[in-house]
């Protein structure tokens, strides 16, 4: 029963740390733009597939020894997922949310919903492909799942600790979220652009005001978002072996779900919020008796808990809207 | 310096100022003086970028500035201490003293001038990493007009600082924006207190409903029977 707590422990943070580095975009953007940004799960989803590309770039190397595959490779495969969502995400402002930023607040949210849908059908009907050419001969295609790169040292490994067995992607996937929270720590605290960021936040007007160009801290903000995005979805790939382009949808709304528990707007939330709610549908899956407790239903048990915490609790666990208490 | 001609601001289609123009020459302080809701803060807002026009021009040191973003204008030299003094209430004095001089690049000057905004205001000096939430309106409205002196403005364009502040305060206060014009700096002065107000100004605007009703100098006005009736409380 320890042992059984221990490993779902384990297994619930990995799952949670990959809602937390998705959740961060929901949150930085909403804080700074009051825009649910519901394209941000098909960000995570690019970069996702931006690291799959890149690998087939390099050659598809299989055989790279365990310390290339995680000094050159893995880091190659993020910084290439990375380029793709920061990318998406810029473009994405600029285009879609942009020209909406004076309209009524329904208009960026269905716009949102059209740039989700547009990168899903985008990723399913041109992945491999030159668009409107042709094929690119020996790429797949994404109509399905794609099989996600194994990395030597990671994919398949785990790692034995008492009764407690770890996969290595958990690993990463905490890991990744560590050194996440570090950085996020150092832009948003000692960064000019971080403090321009949280000035943004709390006081649009007032930051223009200092000389602050806001345009710009958007972008910084989707920036940051889209980038963590990337890292979560090379930890998604690594974690299930596969990525597809409608992995976006419900990691997508769990992050988001993590983000409205911790607390719209405040980073430290999102983190926490991720890590409660993964918590949350581990313990479920193995502490609920009887056909409650089975995996069909921890989607409702996340969402039952989003929905307690909205009642009692609705600023989130951490309280909405500080984005300088990171 | 600064020229406004036949400016019009709309909230909407609903004007708050109405074709106004003015001037504020080098070196001097212009108050702007008018009952709440008269458009004063419009006015500033325009200035700095933060409404567009419907019509009429900003002239800035012989430059058309209306229509350029926000930032622009702070770069240009015209800093602004908005109503309510808008502080980050959160981050500490000298976050606050930072964010002001986020136009500037000179990291030696910045901490020069931040060490003048201490010698000026010594509470913040020696409070500058608390939160700036936790200071007293007198000292906030300090902070808020040493944040603005940060961008080194050449126009320093102050919203009401008197406001919610005790009389000494307010003294202090109108000390220190003569000590800036002493040193070079111009200032556009809002105002409801027109006695404090108009006591420093080389010149006087005064607006009614989104229109300049008179100007003139500012001891014509602290005089004039029309400004002790409506702003002086005299009968
Ligand atoms: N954000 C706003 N939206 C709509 N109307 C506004 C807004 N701000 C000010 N107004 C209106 O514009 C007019 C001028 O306001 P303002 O410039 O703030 O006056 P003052 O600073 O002289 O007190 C007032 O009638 C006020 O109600
Ligand atoms: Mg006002």
């Amino acid at each position: 029963m320890v042992e059984l707590f221990f490993q779902q422990l384990i297994n619930g943070l990995s799952l949670g740390a990959l809602y937390a580095l998705i959740a961060v975009g929901y949150t930085v953007v909403y804080g700074i733009v009051q825009l649910i940004n519901f394209a941000h799960g098909e960000i995570f989803m690019i970069g996702a597939f931006g690291a799959f590309v890149t690998w087939m770039l390099l050659g598809r190397p299989t055989d790279w020894s365990v310390a290339t595959s995680l000094l050159v490779l893995l880091p190659l495969m993020i910084i290439g997922g990375m380029v793709a969502s920061v990318a998406t995400a810029v473009a994405t402002e600029r285009f879609a949310y942009r020209p909406l930023r004076n309209a009524p607040r329904l208009a960026p949210l269905i716009s949102a919903i059209g740039v989700s849908v547009f990168l899903q059908e985008f990723v399913r009907l041109f992945f491999g492909t030159i668009p409107f050419v042709g094929r690119i001969p020996g790429w797949p295609d994404a109509k399905s799942a794609v099989p996600f790169p194994s990395i030597p040292g990671i994919s398949g490994q785990t790692i034995q600790l008492g009764g407690v067995l770890i996969q290595m992607p958990a690993i990463f996937t905490l890991g990744a979220l560590a050194v996440s929270t570090v950085f996020l720590w150092y832009f948003v605290n000692r960064t000019k652009t971080g403090r321009a960021m949280v000035a943004t936040s709390q006081d649009p007007d007032t930051a223009r005001l200092m000389g602050i160009n806001v345009d710009r801290v958007i972008v910084a903000a989707f920036a940051v978002g889209a980038a963590l995005a990337a890292v979560a979805g090379v930890a998604h790939g690594l974690r299930y072996g596969n990525i597809d382009f409608r992995m976006g949808f419900l990691a997508g709304l769990k992050a988001f779900t993590a983000a409205v528990l911790g607390g719209i707007g405040n980073i430290n939330g999102a983190v926490v919020g991720g890590l409660v709610l993964g918590l949350a549908e581990a313990m479920a899956t193995t502490f609920i008796p009887g056909q409650f407790g089975s995996s069909a239903w921890k989607d409702v048990w996340a969402f039952v808990l989003l929905i307690l915490v909205l009642v009692f609790r609705p600023q989130g666990l951490l309280g909405a809207k500080v984005v300088d208490r990171a | 310096m600064l020229e406004i001609k036949k400016m019009v601001v709309a909230y909407g289609r609903v004007n708050a100022v109405k074709g106004i123009d003015f001037t504020v020459e080098k070196g001097q302080i212009v108050s702007l003086l008018g009952t709440n809701g008269a458009g004063k803060s419009t006015t500033l807002r325009a200035i700095s970028g933060l409404l567009k026009l419907v019509s009429g021009e900003i002239w800035f040191e012989g430059e058309r500035i209306d229509g350029q973003p926000a930032h622009k204008i702070v770069e240009r030299g015209i800093a602004q201490s908005p109503e309510g003094r808008r502080l980050f209430r959160q981050m500490s004095v000298e976050d606050n003293l930072k964010l002001g001089a986020y136009s500037r690049k000179d990291a030696g000057g910045i901490k020069s001038d931040m060490d003048r905004v201490y010698d000026l205001f010594p509470v913040l000096g020696e409070r500058r990493t608390e939160a700036a939430g936790l200071f007293s309106g007198g000292e906030q409205q300090m902070l808020a007009i040493g944040r603005a002196m940060m961008s080194r403005p050449k126009l320093l364009m102050l919203d009401e600082p008197s406001m919610g502040l005790s009389p000494i305060m307010t003294q202090t206060i109108m000390k220190t924006i003569q000590d800036l014009q002493a040193d070079g700096v111009t200032i556009l002065l809002v105002e409801q207190n027109a006695q404090a107000a108009l006591s420093l100004a080389d010149r006087g605007y005064v607006l009614e409903v989104g229109q300049i009703m008179f100007s003139d100098t500012g001891k014509a006005l602290l005089g004039d029977d029309r400004v002790r009736k409506a702003y002086l409380g005299a009968d």
